[in-house]
């Protein structure tokens, strides 16, 4: 079974069909919604499937299926579907991590009273990010892209009666829209230059050589679209709302924050590859070096389950970003796909050890969930050894290898690769970390204590995930690069990596022997005790809890310059806005009494003399009215006599 | 100075007008006002006939046709007129002309 790209646009209409069918159940219908939505995907995946074997036929074709929107004067606004490996690979893995999530939602979220809502706005996340994905035209994209930003605000801010989900909600919304500013420049740049804004487009798309050749130096237009990039995935300086984006349910934190919306500036950037310079690529590797050092060093000293997670997704996209920098986005794919997988997996295990410790999440306070939750503690091993980089058996491993090797390769400096080195082992050391005190020891908290076993909607998302983390590194390997092949036929496998790959198996040893010395051994007893990093570097160790201190930069730098702004423009609005209204009114005002004196004392007093000159008339004719019959007819008598002497006098005439 | 027929006539009907207007102006009782104002719409009468039989066309009836009208009509203002006189004897029990000023606008 393949799909036409004409039919390309099934994927994301599906969901979001699932999503108006939530939206218009009654309150309360959580069945009819989830069942909906899981529907929905299914068929997006078999769908995406299709769309794959279609894509497989010609890895180097990009079939395109373009309409025009509307006509504008001079031309007209195109849209488009884009069908190639990278678009079928990002739907199938967005689906099939989706359809997981939705399943394992089912277990998570069945108590909740909104649940409803809450697969009806999965529906419209799953909707946006396929048709981000499946875009021809960035002005599609773009939509989608704030699409899925809006879905991510609604979803992070869904437990909204909780004051720091509404507060997180709102500062990954407007983070991002920072990034969002850019990527809208970059577009209209781009635009302007091109007159278009398809991808491809019969020879006249952005990313067809001829246009490509045309565009010239167009640095500027990358790194603006890289700014969207950052913003959406994370990046260093906009990181800081990916982890307050945890206190959203955690299905959402494993769908969104881990596996799918935060890989879409990756997945942009290698979309729009071709239109990157070397100058901006070296802006976008330093960017992902220092990211994924960041975030590697701020997760080990967290102590919030999700939050160190957060941190650790992070400092992955901070990989990705590095493989594009050095020219490799192929390997950034590689390692985005396998990211999803087991960061997913590595979420909903999370979510599965704060259901299951009544929504404890401080890993201090929970502790030796190894015995009851045997599947969870199995599958989240699974992740955490793929995500540290344990050689060979998990996907993690090969992705990361490939980014190393390429970031190895790339010319200009080894800086990055430095950095990508020293996240590895501090990765396996945050990882060895989290899992020593999550489910090792005894348990230090009552959530703890009384944990057992979900159900089997968690925990057979969790098996399948763990499944697939394995399974999915094979088809990268040095020795059988298939996806590599894949998404771009014109990749070199080249071999002699062996002396990187030794080293970097140490560093993972290192890491991993690090975390269980310090973790490992000596168990923690009592969540109130300190640290074992806090002892050796107390100062260190409170710098990066306070995550780097780049909230508070933030707030004291561009948080109290927009609140200058702010009592600035309120004044302004208070005394010279106000002023000037004031004043029109005052005049306003004026303007009316001098009318009305005019009228008063101008006008109505003709008319009142008038009148009352035609009422004294009238008073002395009625004065004359007596009433005596006789009077009349003397006067009548008396006139005709008057008569009778001026027809006499006058002559008869 | 001898006075022709049409002359003598014109003289008793302006005879008969000034008896009937001093009628009207000096009495207070109004049936003998009405009466007063009947004399002078004669006289008028009088003048009539005497213009049309000494006139240049006796023989078309014109003066008499006219006179006719006027009498129909003297008739129908002499009811109206009696109509008049008993409201008002109603309204102040007598019929003193002089006292019904109440209709003044």
């Amino acid at each position: 079974m393949s799909l036409s790209v004409q039919l390309l646009w099934l994927i994301p209409a599906l969901p979001l069909l699932a999503a108006v069918v939530g939206t218009l159940a009654p309150r309360g219908e959580f069945k009819l919604s989830a069942s909906t939505a899981i529907a929905a995907l299914t068929l997006s995946f078999l769908l995406s499937c299709g769309a794959l074997i279609t894509a497989l036929a010609d890895p180097s074709a990009h079939l395109t299926s373009n309409f025009t929107w509307f006509d504008l004067g001079h031309g007209a606004v195109r849209l488009g579907w884009l069908l190639d490996p990278l678009t079928a690979l990002m739907c199938v893995m967005v689906t099939f991590v989706g359809l997981l999530i939705f399943v394992f939602s089912t277990g998570y979220m069945r108590d909740d009273a909104n649940a409803k809502q809450f697969f009806c706005f999965l529906s419209l996340f799953a909707a946006a990010m396929l048709g981000l994905i499946i875009a021809n035209s960035l002005l599609l994209l773009f939509v989608c892209w704030e699409l899925v930003g809006l879905a991510s605000y609604l979803l992070i801010g869904f437990w909204f009666h909780k004051p720091e989900a509404a507060a997180a909600a709102k500062k990954a919304f407007i983070t991002t829209r920072i990034g969002d500013l850019g990527l809208l420049l970059g577009l209209l740049w781009l635009y302007d230059s091109t007159g278009t804004l398809l991808l491809y487009d019969e020879g006249q798309g952005v990313l067809d050589p001829v246009v490509l050749a045309g565009l010239g130096g167009s640095t500027a237009i990358g790194l603006l679209i890289f700014c969207g990039a950052v913003g959406k995935s994370g990046q260093f300086p906009l990181h800081v709302w990916l982890p307050d984006a945890m206190e959203g349910p955690t299905p959402v934190s494993a769908l969104i924050h881990a596996a799918t919306m935060v890989a879409a500036g990756v997945f942009l950037m290698a979309r729009v590859f071709p239109l990157l310079t070397p100058d901006a690529l070296i802006v976008i590797a330093f960017t992902g070096a220092i990211t994924a050092l960041l975030g590697a060093l701020i997760a080990c000293a967290q102590s919030d389950l999700k939050r160190i997670l957060a941190f650790s997704t992070v400092s992955q996209l901070g990989y990705m970003m590095l493989a594009i920098g050095v020219g490799s986005w192929v390997a950034a794919i590689f390692h985005l796909l396998t990211h999803a997988f087991f960061k997913a997996l590595l979420f909903l295990g999370a979510g599965s050890v704060i259901h299951a410790a009544h929504h404890e999440q401080d890993i201090r306070a929970l502790g030796g969930l190894r015995g009851p939750m045997k599947t969870t503690f199995v599958t989240f091993a699974i992740g955490m050894m793929a995500l540290a980089g344990v050689p060979f058996l998990f996907s993690g491993f090969w992705s990361k290898e490939a980014v190393l090797h390429a970031a190895h390769g790339w010319g200009f400096s080894q800086i990055p690769f430095y950095a990508g080195l020293v996240a590895v082992v501090l990765t396996a050391f945050y990882m060895t970390r989290l899992v020593a005190e999550v489910f090792f020891g005894h348990p230090r908290g009552n959530g703890a204590a009384h944990a057992h076993e979900n159900t089997a909607a968690m925990t057979l998302p969790l098996g399948l995930l763990a499944a697939c983390t394995i399974l999915l590194g094979a088809i990268g390997t040095p020795w059988w690069p298939w996806l590599q092949r894949t998404l771009d036929p014109e990749f070199l496998s080249e071999p002699g990596g062996a002396g990187l790959m030794a080293t970097s198996i140490v560093l993972v040893a290192l890491g991993l022997g690090a975390g269980w010395a310090l973790y490992g051994r000596k168990l923690r007893q009592k969540s109130a005790a300190a640290d074992p990093l806090a002892v050796i570097a107390p100062r260190a160790f409170a710098f990066l809890a306070a995550r780097m201190k780049f909230d508070k930069l933030y707030a004291a730098t561009f948080g109290r310059l927009s609140d200058t702004l702010a009592a600035c423009a309120d004044a302004l609005d208070r005394h010279v806005w106000d002023g000037v209204v004031r004043l029109l009114a005052r005049l306003g005002r004026f303007t009316g009494l001098v009318n009305r004196e005019a009228d008063e004392e101008g006008l109505n007093a003709g008319f009142d003399a008038t009148s009352e000159s035609i009422r004294a008339t009238a008073k002395a004719y009625s004065r004359a009215h007596t009433g005596d019959a006789h009077g009349y007819l003397l006067m009548i008598a008396f006139g005709f006599v008057v008569l009778v002497f001026a027809v006499l006098v006058g002559g008869g005439r | 100075m001898s006075l022709s027929s049409l002359q003598l006539c014109l003289l008793f009907s302006s005879a008969l007008f000034c008896l009937g207007l001093m009628a009207a102006l000096s009495r207070s009782n109004t049936i003998l006002v009405l009466l007063g104002v009947e004399l002078m719409l004669n006289a008028a009468n009088v003048n009539f006939i005497a213009f049309w039989r000494y006139g240049p066309n006796p023989e078309a009836a014109t003066g008499v046709v006219f006179v006719l009208f006027a009498i129909a009509v003297a008739a129908a203002e002499a009811a109206v007129g009696l109509a008049l006189v008993i409201a008002i004897y109603r309204h102040q029990k007598n019929i003193r002309l002089q006292e019904a000023t109440r209709l003044k606008g």
